[in-house]
This record gives C-alpha cells, structure tokens and sequence, in this order.
C-alpha cells in the first residue's frame, strides 16, 4: 500500500504509542486526584503541556487540551463571539476555511452575528488590502488558517496577526494542518488563539489543543469541574495528552530534516505529473505552500472514478470531488480559487509523509497515467474537447 | 461502499465507446454535479435496438450505471427500452448507496435522451417519451475549457 492520505491523518509514530502505552495500564489514576498514582497523570499532562507550549514559543498555561482540531475552532470562534459582543457582532474569515470555522460561522449568522468572508486568489491566497478594508469597528475577530488542509497554501500569517494587532481585534489560526509541518512562533506572528491537532502529525486521534493567549477574554467551552482551568471540563484523555505531547517533541525534533525530504519528493512528483500528463492544473500556491501537499485538477475527468482505481492499484488518496464529499458540490475551496465545477470534480490530493519513496511515487505516476488515460476515453467532455480542439 | 456488481461493472464496463452515424444519441447530465452521461443506439428499421454505446464523465455509479443500462436495453424494442426504469438499474446492480441514487436516474434518461434525438431525426413520435429535462444535446457541452 502506498499511502499519500496524511492530511486526512498520519500513521502513529512508534514512539508516540510506546509513551501513551503506561497511561492506560500502569498510571491510569484520575489526574484531579491526590494520591501518587494520580500525580503520575498530572505530571505527564504538565510534561505535554510544556513541550507543546516550548514548540509555539508560548507559556504552559495558555495551552488547553481538546478533542482534536474541530472542537479548537469551535471553541475559539463560538466563545470569543460570546465574550466579545459587547464590543461588537462582526468576524472576519475567508472562504477557504475548514467546515469546522465556515459552519462554526455560519451558525452564528443565525445567532445575529455578521461574517465577512474572504476571497482568495487563483493560488489561494487571501488579499491583505481586502482584510483591511474588511475591518470595522465592530470587528471583534479575524480567523484565517496557517494552510489549506486541500491545496496546502500557507497564508501570510505574519501580516495577518500585525494587522489584527494595530486594529486591536483578536486573530485565530487554524492551524491543524501548519502545526509541525512549518516553524510557528505565536508571539512573533502575534497570533491570539491556535487550533491543532495530534493525529495530523503522527500522534493519536481524539485529542487536540487550543492555544489562548493570557488575557483573552475567553468563556469555558464546557462546564464542569476545574481541568483545563476550569474551562473544558471532564477528566484528561491522558494518554492522548502524552501521545500528543511525544508527537510534537518529534514533530519539532525532525521538522527541518523531514519537511526538506517532503519538498523534494513533492517537487519530483510535481514534475513528473506537470510533464507527463496533458491538460492537468496544480492547485495551490507554488511556493507558498505545505511542504507534503500535491493538488491536481485533471480536465474531462471526475475524482471519485480516479480515486477507486487508485485505490485497485494500492494508493491512497484523496479528492474534492462532490462524490467524495457526500454533497452535490465539490469543494468550496477549490471553487474559491476559481475553478469550474468539472475542474474541481477532477481534483485529486496526495499529501505525503517522510515514509514515502521516489520508487513509490514513480509507481504512482505511472498508475495515474494509465487511469487519466482510461477515464478520458469513456468521458464525453474529452471527447467534445478532442472533436473541437485535436488532442 | 458499492456492490460486487458495480465494482465489477465500474471496472469492467460493458459497451463504452460511440456509434458513428447512430440513430439516437442523448447527452444528460450536468459538469456541475459532476456527472454527464452520452448514450449512443443503433436501431434497426424493426425498432430493435441492435448496438448501444456510452461515454461518462462521472463517479464509479455514474459509470456503473451506464453500463447496465446499456446491457438492460441491447436487443430489446423501443418500447421494452423505456420501461427500464432507474429501479431496474439499481435492482440489477444489487443497490446503490443512497447518496448515488441520482446517477441511476441519470442513465434511465440518458437512454431517453437518445430515443428522443431517434424520434426528432425520424419525424416520430414514440409513445410516452418527453424530451428528458436533463438533456443538454444542444448548448452546454460546447463550453470551452
């Protein structure tokens, strides 16, 4: 199997499931308790926070543990609302946003917030004259993501969070798919609040964090008794919190070794598919951009066919698609950056990981030659185009 | 996800390809959804229809579906071929997901797509066929990329 599906979720590391391992067996004490066993938790839960807090540049206590990315965002976006309304009812975010901010916002619409959202440019990129000009007084914040979870275009983050500073309003990143993959200060980028979570860089489902800087203004996101200092109640999923915790000290540990071997092998594949495959587009910023994320539109062709068939030949994949994604539509973000829906639906991701070889990727390639090929001479849009163009 | 038979009729689709000079051609669907189905008879002068072909832009039921619809018409009247309904493509292929109903609807009017253009080309009318609202034979396919 060659798997090229890591910004869906990554393989555990085997380092990360040996540090999980004692808590659910040896040290399994309740972390709010006041006998050793339960110290032994708490203590493995401070460890984690500190490691993740040292990697953003950040303090211990600004890191609060969640269930994984969705619930970060959520949680920022719903409860700044709340404890800002009094200031004003107005966010800004793009249009590029994973579900768990777009819907997040949405549903605030509905609670008479307004939302300004974004457009970005053919690579994805938001205009930073078109935030400024989005600002009003009762803006009270800005959510942009660190990179796109489908075309892997970094954002200018740095210019987001000085603009959001000059204007007082807060900012939010989403950063689920950034963090570990790119270096991120949160006081040099002057980010307020930073959703991530620990199975996109090969540590466990199920447990994410928030990061919020000392002196927001921020309501508890579950009530309850006082973990996460009072603000997300419920007993720690320790073991996830350790996995997280070894995640990330790995993450840091091998990031510029392992994103310089991801940049290659993208590039290569890059290559290979830009000059052997017609009438094919990459999606996404050149340069600006994850160092494991491939995206291709290939014309008269739909995603979810090419998907099976590379499914039949062991390689795992992803698309936007609107087969892929249970609706209709395919992906807001690829028709954000101006593709027609036919482009979309013949999207086709593969993120990769440092695991992956170029002999992998040469298998690859020669596979997604062969299905292209088969799936336009069945498409009638190819042969429409081949009728009025030649080939 | 899917049956064994649409696998195997996604993998192994029966009759894709064109008819040159066939007596009825039908193009159904949208690029929006991401679906568009071209269906291709040859009807002898018994009304029998001897040879059926397809092409489809589309999903893996999109292209099932296509080509059990073209096996449920081959050699079978005019008549015989518009009582293939989506459920007898769907039965035939041992169900769809709910979500994918909508292709097996898409080939039932691609078939009466192509009996439609059959009928304008021959000055006749077929009993109980309407122009299908999916049809796009004339105009949006000629979008340029």
């Amino acid at each position: 199997m060659i798997y090229l599906d890591n910004a869906a979720t990554t393989k555990a590391a085997p380092e990360v499931v040996e540090a999980m391992l004692p808590y659910f067996t040896e040290h399994y004490g309740n972390p709010s308790t006041i006998y050793s066993l339960g110290n032994e938790s708490k203590k493995a839960i401070s460890q984690a926070r500190k490691t993740i807090a040292d990697a953003l540049g950040a303090k211990a206590e600004e890191i609060y543990f969640t269930a994984g990315g969705s619930e970060s965002d959520n949680w920022a976006i719903k409860a700044t609302a709340e404890a800002y309304e009094g200031k004003g009812r107005h966010i800004i975010t793009t249009k590029i946003e994973h579900h768990a901010v777009l819907h997040t916002c949405q549903y605030l619409e509905k609670k008479g917030f307004e939302v300004t959202y974004l457009d970005v440019d053919e690579n994805g990129l938001i205009d930073l004259e078109e935030l400024k000009a989005a600002i009003r007084p009762d803006t009270i914040l800005i959510s942009v993501m660190f990179a796109n979870n489908e075309i892997g275009t970094i954002e200018p983050i740095a210019q987001i969070g000085q603009i959001a500073r000059e204007h007082g309003i807060l900012f939010h990143t989403d950063a689920v798919q950034a963090f570990g993959q790119v270096p991120i200060q949160v006081d040099e980028l002057k980010i307020d609040m930073l959703s991530s979570s620990a199975h996109k860089l090969n540590g466990p489902k199920g447990v994410g964090f928030l990061y919020i800087r000392k002196g927001v203004k921020i309501r508890s996101f579950v009530h309850g008794g006082a973990q996460e200092r009072s603000r997300r109640a419920g007993t720690e999923n320790v073991p996830g919190i350790v996995g997280f915790g070894a995640a990330v000290e790995r993450a840091i540990r091998t990031m510029e070794e392992r994103t310089k071997k991801e940049i290659e092998l993208r590039d290569y594949l890059i290559h290979r598919i830009e000059t052997e495959i017609d009438h094919c587009r990459l999606n996404g910023d050149r340069v600006k951009r994850l160092p494991n994320n491939v995206n291709f539109s290939f014309l008269f062709i739909e995603g979810e066919s090419m998907l099976i068939m590379l499914d039949m030949k062991g390689i795992c994949a992803s698309s936007g698609s609107a087969c892929t994604s249970g609706s209709l539509d395919p992906s807001h973000v690829l028709l954000a950056i101006g593709l027609k829906h036919e482009q979309a639906h013949g999207s086709l991701r593969m993120t990769l990981s440092e695991e992956n070889t170029k002999e992998e990727l040469d298998y690859v390639v020669e596979n997604l030659k062969a299905i292209v090929e088969r799936l336009r001479s069945m498409s009638p849009l190819y042969e429409d185009f081949v009728k009025k163009n030649g080939k | 996800m899917y049956s064994e038979k649409v696998m195997d009729h996604f993998q192994n689709p029966r009759n894709v390809g064109e008819i040159e000079n066939a007596s009825g051609v039908g193009t159904v669907g949208n690029a929006k959804c991401g679906d568009i189905m071209r269906m291709f008879l040859d009807i002898d002068e018994n009304g029998i229809i001897q040879d059926v072909k397809f092409k489809t832009f589309g999903c893996g039921a999109a292209v099932a579906t296509s080509s059990m619809a073209t096996e449920l018409v081959k050699g079978k009247s005019i008549q015989e071929a518009l009582q293939v309904t989506n459920q007898a493509v769907m039965e035939a292929l041992d169900g769809l997901p709910p979500v994918k109903v909508h292709c097996s609807l898409l080939a039932e009017e691609a078939i009466h797509a192509a009996l439609w253009d059959y009928a304008q080309k021959n000055g006749i009318e077929i009993e109980g066929l309407s122009k299908p609202k999916s049809d796009i034979s004339e105009g949006e396919e000629e979008e340029d990329y």
